[in-house]
């Protein structure tokens, strides 16, 4: 059967039908959906211009001062990164789900964790404690004469730190991916005289590929957003770049040349990630039932695994917490005042609000995209939702742009004074709303899809339809949906920092500006109270991750 | 009660629908059979609205729902349909979801008619609980109540048994059956399992290539098929060569059999074929009978044990096979002969080595 002939598809199919209907129903959907998607689209081709029409000047001096530095920065951060988190997911991954050895459960879920605290926040902390003035490098060059620590504020160092901290995104694909895989194939490898360990490296690894290239692809993506935690370490790249040329040259030109790269190397990353992505739904359909009889540790080899798991668990994890909890036990007394009450409820304002914008926007594109399942408005949902993609920085830039075009606009012609949304919560919004969008819209859109057409049906069968049906029957069924949209939407603007430190109105600190305020002058006792209550916060969406996944029960 | 004519419909360059007219009058309930993509659904989803008709027109009542230049929507047409998963809302109770579509009422009057409903169709003391907590039956019997709860002018019910286990599905169709005629109301339900549709309807229209190849009662069908498509998809059988002897009569390998009529699509009786043309002839499992007795004997080739009978596939001295039932008792062993007679009340015959034509326009 032809795609064409399908019923849901054939709606438009007589032309002559009814011609104000047809313009209607053609016209009607795009009212909503056109101004959210150009949220997206217009900084992304603000950004873009910027490339297609480079000002000499500028770019002369990028290309001969900064440029080859954040280019070799960059490189290495990417490919360090990128190495670091395949070693540790896929390593954890497999002991987790194909071995057997002391304390697998636990780890099998406490591996995820680390998913709850910024790069940033294990950034400082890491600097807190190795850096070399800390406390623990100094006692052991005063007690012990150790001078030749590595460096922890270094190459090296940030790739560590992140790379501990981004893990996770490839244990959690690469771990469904060698659960996915069933004992059949193995027993099958095994029968034709493989070793186990043979086996895991001729069928296992290659068949989890696909897998473990997605998480990787989200970690690289997250490396190249990423400004909390090279900034911490004063490791140059793009996105501090940016800030730079805009807050400490005032050249907003500049930092907009710069997005105009970084933008297309993230584009790169996407397009892999997309086309990935339309590759693994299809192998994902082809799951082995049964599941797999884990391979058995013994003795020293158990002892092994058991400590590779507990050593990343407890630097990327415990670690930080214990030492944000420590100093904030230290420090609290004399910093909770009034002021870091105002942290707080701006960031809980700025997060809630926001939850709320994202999450309506990402409902109404659903909702859209379900009531008129044409193509073209598919692509522009896809298109909408690629914001998750820019880092926050190029977001800034790319959403600041036209609004000060639009306040210039406003002043000439108006005789406004100064300026009316450049510096307002509404320019914030905006931004997060370009970034996070496919956050809400992710569950939001798989949760309509589990809601069956003849549900619809049978509710206008019975007369129910429009707003009431929306009211009667989809919302109450999107509940769980709803609120799993609005809990990572939330706690993704409340860890959420470039966007925040560019846009937000003057002096309008939240708990992540204090993070990074407190940090740029190294005072990480300080930072640990706002810290403390980003992970805390940060948490909540992922022990629900860890609950839906089931990781305990496996 | 529901009127169809000439309905057509395509989509791109298939023609799902093609000159469709069928009526169903009030209390009847009426039934679209016919093998999965044969346009029986499009043609219910046209009927509830869900579809944009293109060409023809459809009646329920003395109303035009949709024609060539309208269309009713769908909530406006006053009718019930059962979805075949049901499509029960998962967030409501097995009361709530009964009473969804009565807002017009006020809330005593609601709680009545649903309290009758559920009393209908049994499930009062299931009142409270979520859809995810009944069994495929009781679900299957809150769609109906559902369905049935706003007084619609017409049910139409859309492949409703086939989510359920044969067993049940057989218990469930005469249940529903009963219900409908109690209540009275015209229905409409589309399948592919002919013992549903012979269980449940009075009319039964079957549909191959979104044409109607005959629209009647299920004896009918059976026994006088309209063509070579009807024939073969209604029932077992086989088709055995004949000569036309006169206008009710032809020669066959089993002597001569009385009361032969031409297929509708053939002519009107077997001298349009020409005396002494070549034909084939329907013969039933239940046209021949088991008789040791009998002088014509054939060879069992192969049976299959069907609890109370066999169907014993026979070879007849020339090669050619016929069907015959046989109260289990009369265990054959295959290879072994046994005698056979004809009982023959009327059957059809239809052109020799005619092109197997299923779509033949009325």
């Amino acid at each position: 059967m032809p795609a064409d002939s399908l019923p849901s598809d054939a709606q438009s199919a007589p032309a002559s039908y009814r011609g104000s209907h047809a313009f209607c129903r053609r016209v009607l959907p795009w009212l909503p959906v056109a101004p959210i998607a150009l949220i997206t689209a217009i900084p992304v081709l603000v950004v873009m211009s910027a490339l297609a029409d480079p000002d000499q000047e500028i770019w002369q001096h990028l290309w001969q001062y900064v440029l080859p530095e954040l280019l070799v920065n960059t490189f290495w951060l990417v490919l360090g990164v990128g190495l670091g988190v395949t070693i540790l997911g896929v390593s954890l991954a497999w002991l987790t789900a194909a071995c057997e050895f002391p304390g697998r459960r636990f780890f099998s879920w406490a591996l995820l964790l680390p998913l709850a605290l910024p790069a940033y926040v294990t950034a400082f902390v890491w600097l807190g404690l190795f850096d070399f003035s800390a406390p623990l490098p100094t006692w052991l060059r005063d007690e012990y004469g150790i001078l030749a620590l590595p460096p922890v504020r270094s190459r090296g160092g940030v790739i560590l730190v992140m790379s501990l901290a981004l893990y996770p995104y490839v244990y959690l694909t690469a771990r469904a991916a060698f659960q996915g895989q069933g004992r059949r194939l193995m027993e099958a490898a095994q029968s034709l005289g493989l070793s186990r360990w043979q086996g895991f490296w001729r069928v296992a690894l290659p068949m989890a590929r696909p897998g473990i290239m997605a998480g990787l692809l989200l970690a690289i993506m997250e490396t190249l957003a990423d400004f909390g935690t090279v900034s911490v370490f004063n490791y140059n790249t793009f996105t501090t770049a940016i800030y730079k040329a805009w807050f400490s040259l005032f050249s907003l030109p500049a930092a907009a040349q710069l997005a105009s790269i970084l933008i297309f190397f993230v584009f790169v990353v996407a397009l892999l990630e997309y086309q990935l992505r339309a590759k693994r739904s299809y192998a994902a359909s082809t799951r082995a039932a049964s599941t797999p009889t884990r391979i058995r540790l013994q003795g020293g080899q158990g002892l092994l695994a058991l400590a590779w798991c507990s050593g990343v668990f407890a630097l990327a994890f415990l670690l930080p917490v214990g030492q944000i909890l420590d100093w904030t036990l230290d420090v609290w007394e004399t910093d909770l005042d009034a002021r870091y009450l105002e942290f707080a409820w701006h960031s809980l304002l700025l997060s809630g609000l926001g939850a709320l914008l994202v999450g309506a926007l990402a409902l109404t594109l659903g909702y859209a995209q379900r009531l008129h399942p044409t193509p073209a408005l598919r692509v522009t949902a896809r298109l909408a939702t690629l914001g998750y993609a820019l880092p926050g920085a190029v977001l800034a830039v790319g959403i600041f742009i036209p609004v000060a075009w639009l306040d210039n606009q406003l002043i000439d012609h108006l005789g406004l004074d100064g300026q009316i949304l450049g510096g307002t919560l509404a320019v914030m919004l905006l931004a997060y709303c370009a970034r996070f969008l496919a956050v809400s819209f992710g569950p939001l859109e798989s949760g309509l899809g589990r809601i069956s057409r003849s549900v619809d049906e049978a509710a206008q069968s019975l007369g129910v339809v429009g707003a009431k049906r929306l009211v009667r029957v989809h919302l109450p069924m999107l509940r769980v949906s709803i609120l799993t949209a609005a809990a990572l939407t939330f706690v993704d603007i409340m860890k959420e920092l470039p966007i925040t430190l560019m846009t937000r109105p003057f002096g309008w600190d939240t708990l992540a500006v204090r993070v990074f305020e407190m940090t740029s002058e190294g005072e990480w006792e300080r930072a640990a109270l706002p810290a403390a209550a980003i992970a805390l916060v940060g948490l909540l969406p992922i022990l629900f991750l860890i609950r839906n996944t089931d990781h305990a029960k496996a | 009660m529901l009127k169809l004519r000439n309905v057509a419909q395509a989509y791109g360059k298939k023609q799902v629908l093609n000159n469709v007219c069928f009526n169903l009058a009030a209390g009847e309930i009426g039934c679209l059979l016919g093998p999965s993509g044969c346009g029986k659904t499009t043609a219910l989803r046209l009927i509830a609205g869900f579809e944009t008709l293109q060409s023809g027109s459809i009646q329920v009542g003395d109303v035009e729902v949709a024609g060539p230049h309208h269309s009713m929507a769908p909530e406006k047409r006053q009718l019930g349909l059962v979805f075949q998963d049901y499509a029960l809302f998962p967030h409501l109770t097995v009361e709530a979801n009964v009473g969804f579509g009565l807002g017009a009422l006020n809330r005593t009057e609601r709680a009545h008619r649903v309290a009758d409903m559920l009393r209908l169709v049994g499930l009062t003391r299931e009142a409270r609980q979520y859809p995810h907590q009944l069994s495929g039956g009781q679900q299957q019997r809150v769609a109906l109540a559902r369905a049935l709860a706003p007084k619609p002018r017409l049910l139409l019910l859309d492949e409703p048994f086939s989510n359920l286990d044969v067993e049940l599905r057989e218990k469930l169709s005469i249940e529903v059956r009963d219900i409908l005629k109690h209540e009275g109301i015209t229905a409409l339900l589309v399948t592919h399992d002919q013992h549903e549709a012979f269980a449940m309807a009075d009319r039964v229209g079957v549909i191959n290539e979104g044409v109607i190849q005959q629209w009647g009662r299920p004896y009918d069908l059976y026994h006088k098929p309209r063509n070579r498509f009807v024939a073969d998809f209604i029932g077992e059988g086989v088709l055995l060569p004949g000569i036309v002897m006169s206008a009710h009569q032809v020669k066959v390998e089993l002597g001569l059999l009385q009361g032969v009529d031409a297929a509708e699509s053939d002519g009107t009786n077997c001298l349009g074929f020409g005396l002494g043309a070549d034909v084939d002839v329907l013969i039933r499992p239940d046209d021949i009978l088991h008789d040791d007795a009998s002088p014509l004997q054939a060879e069992v080739e192969r049976r299959a044990f069907r609890g109370a009978e066999f169907l014993y596939t026979l070879r007849l001295p020339s090669g050619a096979r016929v069907l015959t039932q046989v109260p289990s008792h009369h265990d054959h062993a295959i290879g072994e002969k046994i005698g056979i007679r004809l009982d023959v009340d009327h059957v059809v015959a239809f052109r020799k080595s005619a092109v197997v034509k299923h779509r033949t326009p009325s």
